[in-house]
């Protein structure tokens, strides 16, 4: 064992403190606590690892050095989502999570981490009414497993195998439920039509064999389902689960997936007062009806209140613990294990702050700036929308004359990020609250530059 | 003359503040409002009209959402008092929390993280912009493929437990890449290994078969091996164990996996203590995972966000989710999923926050420095051993008398054959002296369990204070059982009923479902849908 290291993170390095508890337990060495690692297994060797940076601030350069090659959506203008999405985030969000008190607490009793229960409850609380549900879990990883774990509870509902997908949906996020119901269940893609639903052929792929039905919506264009309320009874007619994927940040104006026969309802929460992060900071939401059918199928925690021995006091502890994996190892639902909890915190602070009248103002600004946004790239010569349906945040627009990765190349030489290309000719489109009519009329403008008929030409040429 | 010195109360009396703090709802007041939002342009209006009238009636909400409504600084103020209602780690002596490895999450760490070229970043930037992020990514990659002495390293899975999914769902890729996912059904696992293990075994479809210790307490190599056959996929096994015990015959239980063709997936949540000692790749692992938010320090966020290292082999790698970064000679680049991988686990690069925290914390202490951390840490828990067992009552099934790596798993079955008092209550006793503890996983295969994980980052003197709460509680059980019984005394809330909890017909898990069921109340989404 090394004598002379002494770190700031590690404080029993003293030798006097080691030799003490060396004694204590009557070891002759810290070597002898490895008697059980045989020796062929053991390293021999110290790693290989670059010389350490134990000055704090010789780290702090180092590494601020390396991000400082990045440029943020600060520096750029953005039109970037496909799941990840430039929203504002309030400042008392940000103080909130910055706590050390949140920050490092972790799996404590209701009793010492009384707070933690609470602020956890009232996330789930706050998430029940936007969604106008009356179970909402603990935050799971991210709305990809969120909605993969939805699909299974179907299908262990069901005890059926056939999932139909009738929305587009994001090709990552279709790749991690496929991948994650794989041993029970498969995925069928019923195509949409002008970006909704194609009613006609799910009516048609329908039958006593269908678990779930897949409904996105927005969906992965942006595109809002119109007829969900139609697809839930078609669904329910032949005892299938509905199960709706989705992104909460428009329910101050649009009607929750509840209202319309959603049977489970699953999401991320991004959108709810999280930065970017480059994609790193999601939390899945799966709610459902109070319905211990359904209930209990989460595989997650839920806390709920509880009365205590002083009649008027709100107690929490875990709901129906014995579903889940840690009381029942295999035989529980799923798993549980750490997820996103503190970003539960940041979505119900963002809630608290925002009310009603918030997310109903935010709501509007959204579909507004949609419309215009399609509006301004829809008058620009060889650009069309991709389809009729209302959007709200993201629309598709196909190019004539251009490749979507050739307009991207040629708009980030500009200091703009135009958007996500989902084909040959097709781009996806984000507007935020972030972005301003200016910063939409900007983009039209250097569309409509790019889109002059020589300049458009020798793109495609080059691109050929 | 200086002040007389007052005698020291043992153990210390700290807990966390106690606020009579309402819930959100009952802060409600009509009119108040939090923050205000941008608006819409006059230019955006009049070129597109009234939006929320023009929707179609079916998307349209009836009625506004019933949130409460708060002015800002009520806000925060509420939040800061729940903040205050929490023991975190960086307050709490947290060593009750055992197999989660709660070690001090340094301060820079979380401040490296908050620049607006990480926070503002976009996972679809150009590879040009984002440089930085790609390329701390892959340092870290390289680092983890050193600690562990695997081929290839990903972080894409946003935890521990999504971790071991992410290893079984490659091993299953694997199997069937070899035309054997129909042959290869089982899992073999080991009871005291982390319940995930066994349960993300069983989501991805295989039947799960659970060995128990030998007669010595170890991992049963005998048991494991007539579990063995042509229908095994994998092993699937945390070491050390969450007992504390490293199964010194790990390299035969690989061996055997591998000469019936099965694979061999570790579970390293409980590495803390062996970095730089052992490693996955000496004991001929296929894949195993880590912890970034445990063993590489991240904070653990009231239950995440969270973050593993996935490691695989070379014959593994082609099955790793994507993206992928690699390095070329201009710079890092992004490699979408190649066509035997399981594809995508979770959206971006996966949680890149602690990607960053765990390179940093990596980078403060080196080679030399992750190895006196898992010294430390391996003695503070063989010290924290020999004083708990010392406690009348307290014993540590299981290997006993033999040395423990970086955790122990302990009873108090002979204080409570003495007492009638369960581990349960004295957990909810020691939260009065301002101590979490934790009983241990279901099912309870040791009697009256409690598992303690002292790490790396508490003094001597803080073992200390801790185990003299513990022996003042264990007196208490002996002298006063019904302070112990009547626990807590000195908490926010009183002893709370579980049998809400479980009750269907009692149970509220949203504030609307309580207000519907206690109250009657209707909410008004349904009056206005029905």
């Amino acid at each position: 064992m090394s004598t002379a290291f002494t770190h700031p993170y590690i404080p029993n390095t003293a030798e006097a403190t080691k030799a003490q508890m060396l004694t204590t337990v009557e070891a002759s060495s810290v070597d002898e606590f490895y008697a059980d690692v045989p020796d062929r297994l053991r390293l021999h060797r110290a790693l290989n690892l670059p010389e350490p940076l134990p000055a704090e601030q010789d780290l702090a350069r180092h590494v601020r050095g390396i991000l400082a090659a990045n440029r943020s959506t600060d520096e750029v203008l953005s039109f970037l989502g496909a799941g990840t999405y430039n929203h504002y985030v309030p400042a008392v969000v940000d103080e909130v999570i910055r706590r050390s008190e949140f920050l490092t607490a972790y799996a404590g009793e209701p009793y010492e981490d009384h707070g933690r229960f609470h602020a956890l409850f009232e996330y789930q609380s706050l998430m029940g009414e936007l969604l106008a549900m009356d179970v909402v879990n603990v935050p799971t990883y991210d709305g990809f497993q969120a909605a993969a774990t939805g699909i299974a509870m179907a299908g262990r509902m069901t005890g059926r195998a056939r999932v139909l997908q009738v929305s587009d949906v994001l090709p990552e996020k279709q790749s991690k439920v496929r991948d994650f119901v794989r041993a029970r269940m498969h995925v069928e893609v019923v195509p949409c039509q002008g970006g909704l639903a194609d009613l006609d052929a799910l009516t048609a792929e329908l039958g006593d064999d269908v678990a779930a039905v897949w409904v996105e919506t927005p969906s992965a264009t942006g595109a809002l389902e119109t007829r969900l309320r139609e697809i839930a009874d078609a669904a329910h007619a032949v005892g299938a689960v509905v199960m709706v994927g989705t992104d909460p940040i428009g329910y101050g104006v649009l009607a929750p997936p509840a209202l319309a026969g959603a049977d489970i309802v699953t999401g991320d929460i991004q959108s709810l007062g999280l930065h970017q992060w480059f994609g790193g900071a999601h939390a899945g939401f799966i709610a459902v009806h109070d319905d211990p059918r359904f209930v209990m199928e989460l595989p997650s925690r839920l806390f709920g209140l509880a009365t205590t021995d002083v009649p008027g006091e709100y107690g929490f502890g875990d709901v129906a613990y014995e579903r889940t994996s840690f009381a029942l190892r295999e035989e529980g639902k799923e798993w549980v294990g750490t997820a996103s909890a503190l970003w539960g915190i940041a979505a119900g602070v963002y809630l608290a702050l925002m009310g009603p009248a918030g997310m109903a103002e935010l709501g509007e600004l959204l579909l507004a700036r949609t419309r215009y946004a399609q509006q301004a790239l829809a008058a620009v010569d060889g650009i069309r929308l991709g389809d009729d349906a209302v959007h709200l945040r993201e629309f598709t627009v196909r190019f004539a004359d251009t490749t979507a990765a050739a307009v991207i190349e040629a708009l980030r030489a500009d200091g703009i990020e135009p958007g996500v290309a989902v084909g040959d000719d097709t781009l996806l489109v984000c507007v935020t609250e972030m972005t301003s009519q200016a910063d939409i009329d900007r983009l039209a403008a250097s569309l409509a530059r790019l889109s002059a008929p020589a300049s458009a030409s020798a793109l495609k040429e080059q691109h050929a | 003359m200086s002040l007389p010195v007052a005698p020291k109360p043992s153990p210390r009396r700290f807990h966390q503040a106690q606020w009579d703090e309402p819930i959100v709802f009952e802060l409600h007041c009509a009119g108040e409002r939090g923050i205000a939002v941008t608006p819409v342009e006059p230019g955006v209006r009049e070129a597109v009209g009234d939006v929320v009238a023009a929707l179609p009636a079916s998307l349209r909400r009836p009625a506004p959402p019933h949130l409460p409504e708060i002015g800002q600084m009520r806000v925060l103020k509420h939040y800061l008092r729940l903040s205050q209602e929490t023991l975190g780690s960086d307050l709490n002596v947290d060593i009750g929390q055992g197999t989660c490895t709660i070690k001090y999450s340094p301060k820079i760490n979380d401040q490296l993280i908050e620049v607006p070229q990480l926070r503002e970043l976009h996972p679809r930037q150009s590879e040009a912009s984002v440089q930085g992020a790609l390329e701390i990514t892959w340092r870290l990659e390289q680092l983890m493929a050193e600690i562990s002495g695997m081929h290839a390293v990903t972080f894409q899975s946003p935890g521990g437990s999504a971790g071991i999914w992410t290893n079984i769902a490659m091993i299953r890729a694997y199997h069937a890449a070899r035309g054997e996912a129909e042959q290869r059904d089982e899992v073999i696992t080991t009871i005291f290994s982390h319940p995930s293990n066994a349960a993300a075994a069983k989501e991805a479809g295989y039947k799960v078969i659970t060995v128990y210790p030998d007669a010595d307490g170890y991992p049963d190599l005998t048991a494991m091996k007539a579990a063995l056959s042509d229908r095994t996929a994998a092993i699937m096994v945390t070491n050390p164990e969450d007992t504390g015990i490293y199964n010194p015959a790990i390299q035969q239980w690989v061996d055997a996996a591998h000469g019936v063709g099965a694979l061999a997936s570790y579970d390293q949540a409980n590495a803390s203590g062996i970095l730089g000692i052992t490693r996955a790749r000496e004991a001929g692992f296929d894949v195993c995972q880590f912890n970034l938010h445990k063993t590489f320090s991240a904070p653990h966020g009231c239950g995440g966000p969270a973050a593993a290292a996935n490691a695989v082999s070379e014959a593994l790698a082609p099955f790793l989710p994507g993206p992928r970064i690699v390095r070329e000679d201009d710079g890092f680049a992004v490699r979408q999923p190649g066509p035997l991988s399981i594809g995508h686990v979770a959206p971006g690069f996966g949680v890149v926050l602690h990607v960053v925290r765990a390179y940093a914390w990596i980078m403060a202490l080196g080679a030399e420095g992750l190895r006196t951390a898992s010294e430390i840490a391996v003695l503070n828990n063989n010290y924290l051993l020999h004083e708990v067992t010392r406690i009348p009552g307290a014993s540590a099934p299981y290997a006993t008398g033999r040395r423990r790596i970086e955790q122990v798993r302990y009873s108090w079955q002979e204080l409570f054959e003495q007492t009638g008092i369960t581990s349960e209550e004295i957990g909810i006793r020691m939260t009065d002296f301002g101590f979490h503890y934790w009983t241990s996983h279901h099912p309870y295969v040791v009697p009256q369990p409690f598992t303690l994980e002292p790490t790396e980052c508490y003094s001597k003197a803080e073992i200390d204070e801790y185990v003299a709460a513990l022996a003042e509680v264990a007196r208490e059980c002996r002298e006063e059982p019904e302070v112990v019984r009547s626990a807590p005394h000195n908490q926010t809330v009183h002893h709370t009923h579980h049998d809400d909890l479980d009750d269907p017909e009692r149970w509220a898990i949203t504030w609307r479902a309580y207000r519907r069921k206690y109250f009657g109340e209707t909410p008004v989404d349904d009056v206005v849908a029905a």
